[in-house]
């Protein structure tokens, strides 16, 4: 949040969902932000969003962010229906997915980005299937600017930050959250969690400006997933079989991604 | 004709009351109490690369980088001991210490 | 200078939200709702009306679009219908929990199941405790005289809650009246343009919105909304007064119509009414003591209005427009006999119900009703069951299949 709001300013209005981000929304008189806010419903921020932007246009504020902050699942799950009509509307915010995995302000339950095979509370014996790809939904929708980023490689992040603002129309950024306690690993851990999930490809860091791709980390000799998904309780249970499927797809997804770069 | 509601009160000069809800202090609540651990920095080790405090989640550090008589402090209230600050490094000048010890 | 206008319901809806200048619009179509939107678009598109139109992809972000601009400082305009205002449902909690005075005009028909796209109240109904204003009209110069009123009364500070003015879809929405409408100069001089009030988004002054409450602070919440809703029928009183007297047509929160020495008076709500004063008219002709009582503020209820119109009526009817089902009688009969319970005069309050999913309630419907009541009133017992006025006898037996289909 410090390096969204560092690189955007005072001149922005955030729309945080319930979940772990409305810890900075606040409890009573406090909140830890000093920007103006609004705490909405899980599923409608990019609706909000989408209204406060056409409220400050219709009165001629132009320099003013519109921020909407929301965990994956209210993005991928709840929140894609009003989050894709604002892309397909081309609705000017900056939509930016914080994304732990699962549902983790209501104690770890599976959502539609858990990766395969981790273990949340409602997918108990690790999750058969794999998650959504919602860069790829976001290109769908042919709008200026998608990146994906990692909290903890903050320079890359508030270099997309400040893409995301000027690129004079919707921008969606989904962003790598790790999570200690929901992920099982001890909380020093976190930058080393982020850049393994960066360098053994799982999580590759890329934008697409104008629907051309251009990956903003190169990751030419990647780590083995098996380092990265050994270090979390939440995937205890992958056999042998399983991380080898897992790496199987990494290597893949990462392939096409390639193609897309290079295209 | 129904009687109308007003305030008891009249609010403070220079403020208002407002309706529904809306929170404008900027506070939280002292999360140093949650840590099992706390961090120390070495301070004649430390050469304020300032990495801990780009790192740090809750933007706990101050520090002078060009100073180095001026300490580095964190702020313990809202510490939680995460250790992410000690891990990130590149001395090892940061050591994270049982809370309840001595230094 | 007004003018006149073949207008419907819908048409007539949308030229007083064009006169109220609303500077964002965010309508989802719905039937019987959608030329609503539709002119509301052709009016941003002609210039007539100087807004911003979000095309939205459901009602759902029909009104939390309209939430998140209305608290920028702009007037919004949104309107919906049966599962449009269903999908709302969530969202009308935050605009009212939020003090946001949004004015929505919604037509009203049927929830689903059965599938319907006709009139009946149950959409609204299921919304009475949503922390809205409900309004009811009558008719098409209704429509537009109050949407007009609703702006007023929503936004004063003294109320600060989101209004909804209903409409009875078919009957109403798609229904052409005369309608006079008032001049632009004339509006702007009755209703201002809107100003940020209470909480809002403004990065000038920043304040976080809608942040989670401790159990501590949430009655006195809502304790303030009730402060709103209790201000609300005298607000309502003033701004229908100053209607009067700047547009020439006078409303009240309850139309009595010809109730003074009444023996019998059926309570109505919406365009039911205008039947229901057609046969008291007849009946009245005949020596019969017979009158309406409409209700048009039905959110907040009108208690001691209602029980000092009713104060020498020993035989109260209520016709419902949905059907209530698991309570003895519908909604709108079980808050008059509420009412009445604390009234120190006796009465017998019998609850009927028609016109569900727009089938008509016809003046024969209606004589019948006031038929039963004057037999009642003359001493015949008063059931306390509702009165399904217009169910077919072989209703358990209209969807007859072969065995195995």
């Amino acid at each position: 949040m410090r390096t969204v709001l560092g690189a955007l300013g005072e001149r922005t209005i955030l729309v945080i969902p319930p979940g772990c981000a409305a810890m900075f929304s606040g409890y009573g008189k406090e909140t830890a932000v000093k920007v103006a806010g609004i705490q909405g419903c899980l599923e409608n921020t990019a609706a909000i969003a989408a209204g406060i932007r056409a409220g400050l246009e219709v009165q001629g504020i132009e320099d003013v962010n519109v921020v909407a902050f929301a965990g994956d699942g209210g993005t991928v799950d709840i929140g894609l229906q009003s989050l894709s009509g604002a892309l397909e509307r081309g609705d000017r915010i900056i939509y930016i997915c914080s994304d732990n995995e699962a549902y983790m302000n209501t104690g770890i339950q599976g959502s539609g980005s858990t990766p395969y095979g981790a273990r949340t509370t409602t997918t108990p014996a690790g999750k058969r299937n794999f998650r959504k790809d919602m860069l790829a939904i976001a290109v769908a929708h042919r709008i200026p600017y998608v990146a994906s980023a990692s909290a903890f490689y903050p320079e890359d992040l508030r270099r997309k930050v400040l893409k995301a603002r000027d690129c004079g129309g919707p921008a969606y950024i989904h962003m790598f959250m790790p999570c200690p306690t929901g992920w099982g690993y001890p909380s020093e851990k976190s930058v080393e969690i982020s850049e393994l999930a960066v360098k053994t490809r799982i999580w590759p860091l890329y934008e697409v400006v104008n629907g051309k791709y251009r990956l903003t980390v190169t990751v030419n000799d990647p780590v083995p997933v098996e380092r990265y998904l050994r270090m979390q309780r939440r995937f205890r249970s992958l056999t042998d079989e399983d991380i080898a499927a897992i790496q199987a797809f990494v290597d893949a997804e990462y392939e096409k991604l390639l193609e897309r770069v290079n295209h | 004709m129904s009687k109308l509601h007003a305030s008891a009160t009249q609010p403070s000069s220079g403020y208002r009351y407002v309706y529904g809800p809306c929170a404008t202090v900027f506070q939280a609540t002292k999360t140093g109490t949650w840590r099992t651990h706390r961090p120390v920095v070495n301070q004649e080790l430390c050469n304020r690369c300032s990495k801990c405090a780009r790192y740090c989640p809750s933007d706990l550090f101050s520090m002078d980088r060009k100073d180095r008589s001026v300490p580095v402090t964190i702020d313990m209230e809202y510490c939680k001991g995460c250790g992410i600050c000690a891990e990130v490094c590149p001395l090892k000048a940061i050591e994270m210490v049982p809370e309840r010890s001595v230094r | 200078m007004s003018v006149r206008k073949l207008l419907d319901g819908n048409g007539a809806a949308a030229e007083a939200m064009r006169l109220a200048r609303v500077q964002v619009v965010s309508a989802y179509p719905i039937t019987p709702q959608s030329p609503l939107a539709e002119r509301l678009a052709d009016y941003v598109a002609d210039g007539s009306l100087k807004a911003k139109y979000i095309r939205v992809e459901s009602e759902h972000t029909a009104m939390s679009a309209a939430v998140g601009a209305q608290l920028t400082g702009v007037r919004t305009g949104t309107a919906t219908s049966s599962v449009g205002l269903a999908l709302m449902h969530e969202v009308l909690g935050l605009a009212s929990g939020c003090r946001v005075p949004i004015v929505m005009p919604v037509v009203n028909r049927s929830l689903v199941s059965p599938w319907s796209l006709w009139c009946d109240h149950q959409d609204t109904m299921a919304e009475r405790d949503s922390g809205w204003i409900q309004l009811y009209v009558e008719n098409c110069q209704e429509v537009l005289d109050t949407v007009l009123m609703a702006y007023r009364l929503a936004e004063d500070p003294r109320v600060l809650t989101p209004t909804m003015v209903c409409m009875d879809g078919f009957f109403l929405s798609h229904t052409s009246e005369a309608v006079i409408v008032p001049d632009q100069a004339e509006v702007d001089a009755f209703l201002p343009p809107y100003k940020k009030q209470n909480m809002y988004l403004d990065v000038e002054d920043p304040m976080f919105v809608n942040d989670l409450t401790p159990p501590g602070d949430f009655t006195e919440m809502r304790w303030q909304q009730k402060v709103g809703f209790d201000n609300a029928l005298t607000v309502l009183e003033e701004v229908q007064e100053e209607f009067a007297r700047r547009f020439g047509r006078r409303y009240h929160i309850l139309d009595a119509y010809r109730c003074e020495d009444a023996e019998v008076v059926l309570v109505a709500m919406g365009s039911m009414s205008g039947t229901a004063k057609y046969v008291v008219n007849q009946l009245r002709e005949q020596g019969k003591r017979v009158g309406v009582l409409r209700i048009v503020c039905f959110r907040p209820f009108p208690v001691e209005q209602l029980r000092e119109v009713l104060r020498n009526v020993p035989v109260v009817g209520v016709m419902d427009r949905t059907a209530g089902l698991g309570a003895e009688v519908g909604p709108v009969c079980t808050e008059v006999r509420a009412a009445l319970s604390c009234s120190d005069t006796p009465h017998r309050v019998v609850g009927f119900m028609g016109g569900l999913a727009g089938r008509d309630l016809s003046p024969a419907i209606m004589r019948k009703v006031f038929n039963q009541l004057l037999d009642i009133a003359a001493g015949a017992p008063a059931p306390t069951a509702m009165q399904w006025v217009d169910v077919r006898p072989d209703a358990m037996e209209i969807r007859e299949v072969k065995q195995r289909v």
